[in-house]
């Protein structure tokens, strides 16, 4: 079973995720945990909150967090799906779902990120890392997530500055 | 000056250390080279025409004697022996092997010196006035604040990878020596009707390919909101600057397609998210940070202008070093001194490690052991008593960087051009020092007065032709390197944009268009005007005339 990481521990995968779809509302979802577009999400819901345990919701870098909003606090899960590792979008949009929306889930970069990127995503609130290359080294990943033991602003991991903290 | 804690030390060693083994990972072959791309980058790596060159920051430019002389040390033992001040402050080494650049940041954050940020998509190191802390006209000291965003800057989690770079200028005086307005974010510290100590904020202003004066979009925000609301700017311009066109990527161009209103009402509604969060700076980190630019131990002078005039009767040499490259200073008996690195035939800017060291010695010797590097390429020693002018002038001069032309059309602003840069369209160097040594009269450079030359080799505008009275650009056409003239720009309180003057030059045609520029001023001038006041009176037509004229 492919691997990633959770809270700094290589674990199972134990989600799919759902394609996305042109037409969102004949989208056939499989049992078991699934990662759904979020347009999926919307066509879907009252159907899918039946499944409350079992659906999370992707997002791609242009899907912002306001799109969810009080959703999020609903969900298990919800990805930021990375098409460019250069695309940063998302890093403000993990911030705002953990920081503005409540969300306490899993929250989970997939896609074409990069082990350099996992100390600052997670300071942003992500706390797992799919990487869509299966060759990526993950105890050599799970290295990068602590380059760094604390910083200067304030953060998901971290609410007090460091200079309130001298 | 802002001193290094054990907080500071963790983090920067822990950068030094990822850096060091992301260059190991590169080297090994286990990092793609389009992955340690941003990762140099952003550890002020690039790979340019003849070898990489490290661009390491200078915070607001303040620079010890201890870091002088580190840098001094890194250019001998790892580089060619000298380096280049950049147009945003900074220091660039142009030799540097990829291999041993992990060293070079290990020694340089031993003296408190990183390349945190230098370069790639992200925030870049904070600009300001050269003259802070120092100039007559300050309202209030700019530093405190600049160090306040540097550490806000660096390593930031949220903003590591945004459409674009991203530049920051802090002035605190009346006169604009840090040009905010062509920055993505300007800040101006004032302080309003109760004495409260703010900033008014402009956004959107740049140079490069699409030059913009940045516009306000907040009078005055309290300075306890400083972070909260860079925060929040960052915020919508990561989430709506364009990513699909890089020539259209920076802020001024989100700020020109949302108009300035919306832009400034976008970020006021995210600031009222996080508006007074943990971020809200406390009187005790604003005191912290002030205290880290308290005043120096100043002795208590009378003003030595008498004695300065009968040295200079005495010296006629020495006088027009005073009027050209000493400055005011708010503290009576001293002042400040600009050494010039635009010493005829050196590249604008370039600085050898022995220069390097004699500057250290006499921060030490006259100037409580600190100095600063300018936007336009210069290094300043801030605090020198008017009694040690003397003395201090026959040494820099003995070094080479006494060349009395401050603000004279030989202190051009000039980017390494193609010589160094792979961006590049077109040589800057050559041409800088083919002006230089067509103007090599003293006597007539200062009857020209206050002219800033701007000259870049291609139109990113690291030279910031655009806002040079007159400004140069390198062209690229059909393989041949041509020279585009604009003239009537301005950096400062009044920035304007230049105008392009009309079809390019030659390379060698340079200097004897410039001559006819200059012939157009001196003739067209009416008494005391300087180059500026006069294109703006008569505009662009006569130079057009005259440069144009068909030689008959």
């Amino acid at each position: 079973m492919p691997k990633l990481i959770k809270d700094a521990n290589i674990i199972d995968n134990q989600w799919s995720m759902l394609e996305a779809s042109n037409t969102p509302e004949d989208a056939l979802i499989p049992a078991g945990n699934v990662i759904v577009p979020l347009n999926v999400w919307r066509s879907q819901k009252t159907k899918l909150s039946g499944r409350a345990d079992e659906i999370g919701v992707w997002l791609t870098s242009d899907e912002f967090a306001d799109e969810l909003a009080d959703d999020a606090k609903k969900l298990p899960l919800i990805a930021l799906h990375f098409a460019t590792f250069m695309d940063g979008r998302a890093f403000t949009t993990a911030r705002l779902l953990r920081e503005r929306f409540g969300f306490t889930g899993e929250l989970r970069a997939s896609g074409a990120i990069i082990r350099d990127q996992l100390c600052y995503l997670s300071r942003c609130g992500v706390n797992a890392f799919h990487f869509a290359d299966d060759s990526i080294n993950l105890e050599g990943a799970l290295d990068s997530l602590s380059d760094f033991s604390d910083g200067y602003q304030t953060s998901v991991e971290q609410k007090t500055p460091l200079s309130q903290r001298r | 000056m802002y001193i290094y804690d054990e907080h500071d030390y963790k983090i920067l060693g822990e950068r030094t250390t990822q850096f060091r083994k992301q260059t190991d990972r590169y080297l090994a072959g286990e990092l793609k080279e389009e992955e340690f791309l941003p990762l140099r980058l952003q550890n002020g790596l690039y790979i340019q025409r003849l070898a990489p060159m490290l661009r390491v920051n200078v915070p607001y430019g303040m620079l010890n004697t201890t870091q002088l002389r580190k840098i001094a040390h890194v250019a001998r033992e790892y580089d060619k022996g000298y380096v280049h001040v950049s147009t945003r402050q900074n220091i660039q080494f142009n030799w540097p092997e990829l291999a041993e650049v992990p060293s070079i940041l290990t020694e340089l954050a031993e003296v408190e010196m990183h390349a945190t940020q230098s370069s790639g998509s992200c925030l870049r190191n904070t600009t300001s006035d050269q003259f802070a802390g120092i100039a007559p006209d300050e309202v209030v000291d700019p530093r405190p604040y600049s160090e306040i965003i540097r550490q806000w800057s660096s390593f930031h989690p949220e903003f590591a990878f945004l459409p674009r770079k991203f530049k920051i200028a802090v002035s605190g005086a009346e006169s604009d020596r840090a040009a905010i307005r062509v920055h993505d974010i300007g800040l101006q510290v004032v302080t309003n009707d109760t004495g409260e100590v703010g900033f008014k904020v402009l956004v959107g202003g740049g140079l490069g390919r699409t030059p913009v004066i940045g516009s306000v979009i907040r009078e005055f925000l309290p300075e306890i909101h400083l972070i909260s609301y860079l925060d929040a700017i960052l915020r919508i311009y990561n989430q709506l600057g364009r990513r699909d066109n890089k020539y259209k990527a920076r802020i001024k161009i989100l700020v020109k397609a949302m108009g300035a209103d919306k832009f400034a009402a976008k970020v006021e509604e995210e600031w009222a998210h996080i508006k007074d969060g943990l971020s809200t700076l406390t009187r005790a980190e604003i005191e912290l940070a002030k205290n880290a630019f308290s005043t120096p131990a100043y002795a208590e002078l009378g003003d030595e202008s008498a004695v300065l005039a009968q040295q200079t009767a005495e010296q006629p040499a020495f006088g027009k070093w005073l009027s050209r490259n000493v400055h005011p200073h708010r503290v009576s008996g001293y002042a400040a001194v600009t050494l010039s690195l635009k010493p005829t035939g050196v590249a604008p800017g370039d600085i050898t490690d022995s220069q390097l060291e004699a500057i250290a010695d006499l921060a030490d010797q006259y100037s409580f052991a600190e100095a600063r590097t300018t936007h336009e390429q210069n290094i300043v020693l801030g605090d020198v008593k008017q009694s040690d002018l003397f003395a201090l002038w026959g040494k820099a001069k003995a070094k080479g960087f006494a060349t009395p032309n401050i603000g004279t059309l030989t202190d051009m602003i000039c980017c390494p051009g193609g010589d160094f840069c792979s961006l590049a369209n077109a040589k800057s160097l050559p041409i800088a020092e083919a002006i230089q040594r067509q103007f090599d009269d003293l006597d007539y450079l200062y009857d020209l007065g206050n002219l800033d030359l701007n000259i870049s080799g291609c139109m990113n505008a690291c030279g910031h032709h655009h806002i040079g009275h007159i400004g140069i650009l390198g062209v690229d056409k059909k393989g041949e390197e041509f020279y585009q003239i604009q003239l009537g720009g301005n950096a400062g309180t009044d920035t304007s944009l230049g105008k392009v003057l009309g079809p390019a030059f030659g390379a060698n045609e340079v200097p004897q268009v410039m001559q006819r520029i200059i012939d157009t001023y001196v003739a067209k001038r009416v008494d005391g005007e300087q180059f500026i006041e006069t294109y703006r009176r008569v505009g662009m037509a006569p130079f057009k005339e005259k440069v144009y004229a068909k030689a008959d």
